[in-house]
């Protein structure tokens, strides 16, 4: 409901609000640039009758003399039958240059404020003040939603590349943002007469004036007490009417005065209405603050940035809702199939699953969970797929699930089995699908399978849960999901060197390159510095397609795109159909693979040290961020391995990072030698320092297996004990990052 | 109750000459090429002393912006019987205002003056930007203007 609050109206209104934002942010520095070009005296260094004695030296025909809220002056005159308007310096009354508003600033303020088509076009802009009211409000809900709490709210962010650009620009802009919607909601009310700007009841004209000689203006009391830096603008009488006087606006109040006597002759000061449009035109203008204009400006052209990322998650979440083909009623079906889902990617894997079994000779019914029926007639087996949101909660296509549930019939009950979708490192790894599972066993519901979870999205994760589910139908079930992958392409093995075949854990280190080029017009390409790799750092994915197989095999890259090669450190797995074709390449065979960016996994900017921790081929990622780390900022490696005569991988590139200060320390443990440790042996060992680094605000990064990263896990907590941290907290704080695998 | 009474008396007193003897007067206002957004005018009869007489004409739709037409809302109070129904949109810059009105024949020749108030956003405020005597023979003749106004031209 909220995110369709927030996107409904976004969709409708972006190209507006993108208009009315750029024009904003161009208007902004007006303020700061007049500002530059004025000279402001002091408050009480000159009155405003001083100011007018010294203009009426050098513009005997003055009839108006404006300041800016940013203290620039301005002299409207005659002479000689035509009319001019010129700056002058508030010192002197000395003109400084002629008065031309720019009719680009004017244009670029129509535009801003009524796009062009006056009344209608305020009443628009009014409109999309209140879009963008909503935009920000329900957006920071949503923020807070997707984080965990208002108090998470400044931690680093995940998802895609437009996800985490829309949070992160939109937790930055929010108040500049906000308060622009809020003072041009106020103006444009104020504009339509929905709320008093206060000047409805305006003084009105003086109807008794004494008519006497016209006195110099240098004497007239009224004016000789207020200070220039009060003026908004004093209006001459017309010199041929004794019975006219001068109009005063002030930033306190407005008046009359008389020409002769130079006394007031009817006074109002600004009331509470007029005082709190006005400064509300200042808010929203930053005329006469400069500094906040920019800070608006700045805020505001977030709006583009925002309006692109924001489509482009819009419609990413849009296009993975797959249409689910031949689904069967609810009541007739012998399969139902439950989403939760979020982002809807769940639901490519739902699709997977129906088509499988509808192959399979079912009838299956594929809904989200929200539409839970009160029973299933015909049903035998439920599978319920869901996500989790947030911390631990509901995603939103599930959110009155357990609600429903309680009301479904207690006969016509299918056997279910839940499978969890999710990322280990977040803290309530499918917390969601704990919950549902739990639910339906508090209400006697029989399980068919244990639940079962999926990492991040792994295809071969999702294919084994199938190899499960198969025998429920007493046949095999090929889960073949595919992500809407990139096109592949075609890498050629460079070169491979090969540890670990003594101590039963070959692995190999296999350097890629790009085909190499056909024809004369690739070769120059390739020669002019395109090295024909895709863009890649290391710590990124590449997905390898085996042949025979649909479904593609993710590996760390330990190289980055600049480095010219693609690395990968591949063990091979004695049923492995990926790693078993890697291990059988020879330098010249071609493989096909595309990259998936994964950018919560590498080191985060900045002089903080880091600490890298893993085992076996995991050495991969980690070695690529120490060959980048050209700049030497501390990086400590702790790495477990079985045997040094066999299976160091990467020796003699770390002694060289050794050597040459982009690697501080190495810790190396060995399982399968005479006192025989395991990395997280070694870490323990030094404790001491590892308190000491993650004090200075060390970041953590860990890479190998499941098994490994938990015993880290837990030696790191013991370790962190003593200053009251834990992985958890070092988790939240974006500083403890694992990818794992197995 | 007053203000009923007082509208009354001001309805009546623009009608009576009505009755009269009245002419449809066009009134051709030509505006200079200025750097700003349309113009607010004003365009009203008074007598040879300056004293306010009657309301011809009013462009502009907000009336907050009718107090820079300085004169004109100090001799019309800004009353909206003063210029109801003989109101229209401003006039952007370079543009052309005709506009035809009733004017009471005991006005024409008579010593009374057409003058005009003009008014720009974030601009000047010109008070009788043109004056020109309301009689016969100044029909047709364009008279110059000061500030925004090129031209005014009446025609009976």
């Amino acid at each position: 409901m909220l995110r369709r609050i927030h996107s409904l109206p976004a969709l409708i209104a972006t190209l507006l609000l993108v208009v009315a934002a750029i024009s904003g942010a161009i208007l902004s520095v007006n303020p700061a640039i007049e500002r530059l070009g004025t000279h402001v005296p002091g408050n009480g260094q000159i009155s405003v009758a001083v100011l007018a004695e010294r203009v009426a030296q050098h513009y005997p025909g003055v009839e108006q003399i404006q300041r800016s809220p940013s203290g620039s002056i301005t002299v409207y005159y005659s002479r000689d039958g035509g009319t001019g308007a010129e700056r002058v310096d508030p010192l002197s009354g000395q003109g400084i240059g002629p008065y031309a508003p720019s009719p680009f600033t004017r244009w670029i303020k129509n535009l801003h404020r009524s796009f062009l088509a006056d009344t209608p076009g305020r009443a628009v802009a009014g409109v999309s003040a209140l879009i963008m009211l909503v935009l920000c409000l329900s957006g920071m809900a949503l923020l807070i939603k997707r984080v965990g709490g208002w108090r998470q709210l400044l931690r680093p962010l995940r998802g895609n590349f437009s996800q985490r650009w829309h949070a992160e620009l939109g937790r930055v802009a929010i108040f500049g943002l906000l308060l622009s919607a809020l003072t041009g909601l106020y103006m444009s009310a104020a504009t339509f007469g929905l709320i008093s700007d206060g000047t409805q009841n305006e003084l009105d004209f003086p109807s008794v004036t004494t008519i006497g000689t016209p006195a110099p203006i240098g004497t007239l009391p009224a004016l000789q007490g207020i200070d220039l830096n009060d003026l908004r603008e004093l209006v001459y009488p017309s010199p041929d009417n004794p019975e006219d006087f001068y109009s005063l606006r002030t930033a306190q109040g407005d008046g009359y005065v008389d020409q002769a006597s130079g006394a007031l002759l009817s006074w109002q000061a600004h009331g509470g209405i007029q005082k709190t449009y006005q400064l509300i035109y200042q808010l929203h203008t930053g005329e006469g603050l400069w500094w906040l204009g920019l800070i608006l400006g700045v805020s505001a052209l977030s709006v583009p940035l925002m309006g692109a990322t924001g489509v482009t998650v819009w419609w990413q979440r849009h296009r993975s809702m797959p249409r689910i083909a031949d689904n069967s009623g609810a009541q007739s079906a012998d399969t139902v199939i439950l989403v939760g889902s979020e982002s809807n990617s769940t639901w490519g894997f739902a699709k997977a699953l129906h088509d499988a079994l509808r192959e399979a000779g079912q009838r299956v019914h594929t809904a989200p969970m929200n539409q839970l029926a009160t029973q299933y007639r015909q049903a035998k087996h439920l599978f319920i797929l869901t996500s989790t949101y947030a911390d631990g909660e509901a995603p939103s296509s599930a959110n009155r699930f357990l609600a429903r549930l309680d009301k479904f019939s207690d006969s016509h009950r299918p056997s279910f089995a839940v499978l969890g979708f999710g990322d280990r490192q977040f803290l309530k790894f499918c917390q969601f699908a704990r919950d549902t599972q739990e639910a339906m066993l508090a209400r006697g519901w029989k399980q068919a399978l244990d639940l079962d979870t999926i990492d991040r999205q792994s295809t071969q994760d999702f294919a084994r849960w199938g190899q499960a589910v198969g025998p429920l139908f007493g046949r095999e079930l090929t889960l073949a999901y595919t992500h809407n992958h990139p096109q592949t392409q075609p890498l050629q093995l460079i070169s491979r060197s090969d540890y670990g075949i003594e101590v039963q854990a070959p692995t190999s280190i296999l350097r890629f390159g790009p085909i190499a080029p056909k024809g004369r017009i690739a070769r120059f390409v390739r020669r002019i510095g395109f090295n024909g790799l895709p863009r890649f750092e290391a710590g990124d994915l590449v997905a390898i397609v085996p042949p025979g197989s649909p479904v593609p095999r993710f590996y760390s890259l330990a190289s980055g795109s600049k480095d010219g090669f693609l690395e990968i450190c591949v063990r091979k797995h004695p049923e492995g159909l990926c790693s078993g074709m890697l291990h059988g390449l020879q330098p010249g065979d071609t493989i096909h693979a595309f990259i998936q960016p994964n950018p919560g996994f590498r080191p985060a900017s900045g002089k903080a040290p880091v600490i890298l921790i893993g085992a076996g081929a995991g050495i991969g990622p980690l070695a690529g961020f120490i060959r980048n780390n050209t700049d030497k900022y501390p990086m400590y490696l702790y790495w477990g391995g079985r045997d040094p005569a066999s299976d160091f991988l990467y020796k003699p590139e770390l002694d060289g990072y050794l050597a040459d200060r982009r690697l501080t320390e190495l810790h190396a443990a060995f399982s399968r030698v005479k006192q025989g440790a395991y990395v997280q042996h070694r870490v323990l060992d030094n404790a001491t320092e590892i308190r000491g680094l993650i004090e200075e605000g060390a970041q953590i990064l860990v890479c190998g297996s499941r098994a490994m990263a938990t015993s880290i896990m837990q030696a790191l907590d013991g370790i962190l004990s003593p200053i009251e941290l834990d992985v958890r907290t070092l988790k939240l704080q974006g500083r403890y990052r694992e990818d794992v695998f197995g | 109750m007053n203000k009923i009474v007082l509208s009354l008396c001001l309805a009546g007193f623009i009608a009576l000459p009505g009755l009269a003897q009245a002419r449809p007067v066009t009134l051709t206002t030509q505006l200079k090429n200025y750097s700003g957004d349309g113009a607010y005018l004003a365009i009203y009869v008074t007598d040879a002393a300056g004293q306010y007489q009657k309301t011809l004409w009013v462009s502009g739709k907000k009336a907050k912006h009718y107090k820079n037409l300085r004169d004109w809302a100090r001799g019309s109070g800004m009353n909206r019987a003063e210029y109801d129904g003989v109101s229209g949109a401003s006039v952007g810059s370079g543009r052309a205002l005709k506009v035809t009105v009733d004017l009471a024949d005991t006005l024409i020749d008579a010593g009374y003056e057409i003058r005009m108030d003009s008014a720009v956003e974030d601009g000047r405020d010109n008070p009788a930007d043109v004056r020109t005597p309301l009689t016969t023979e100044g029909a047709g003749k364009p008279a110059a203007g000061r500030g925004y106004v090129q031209s005014l031209t009446y025609d009976m």
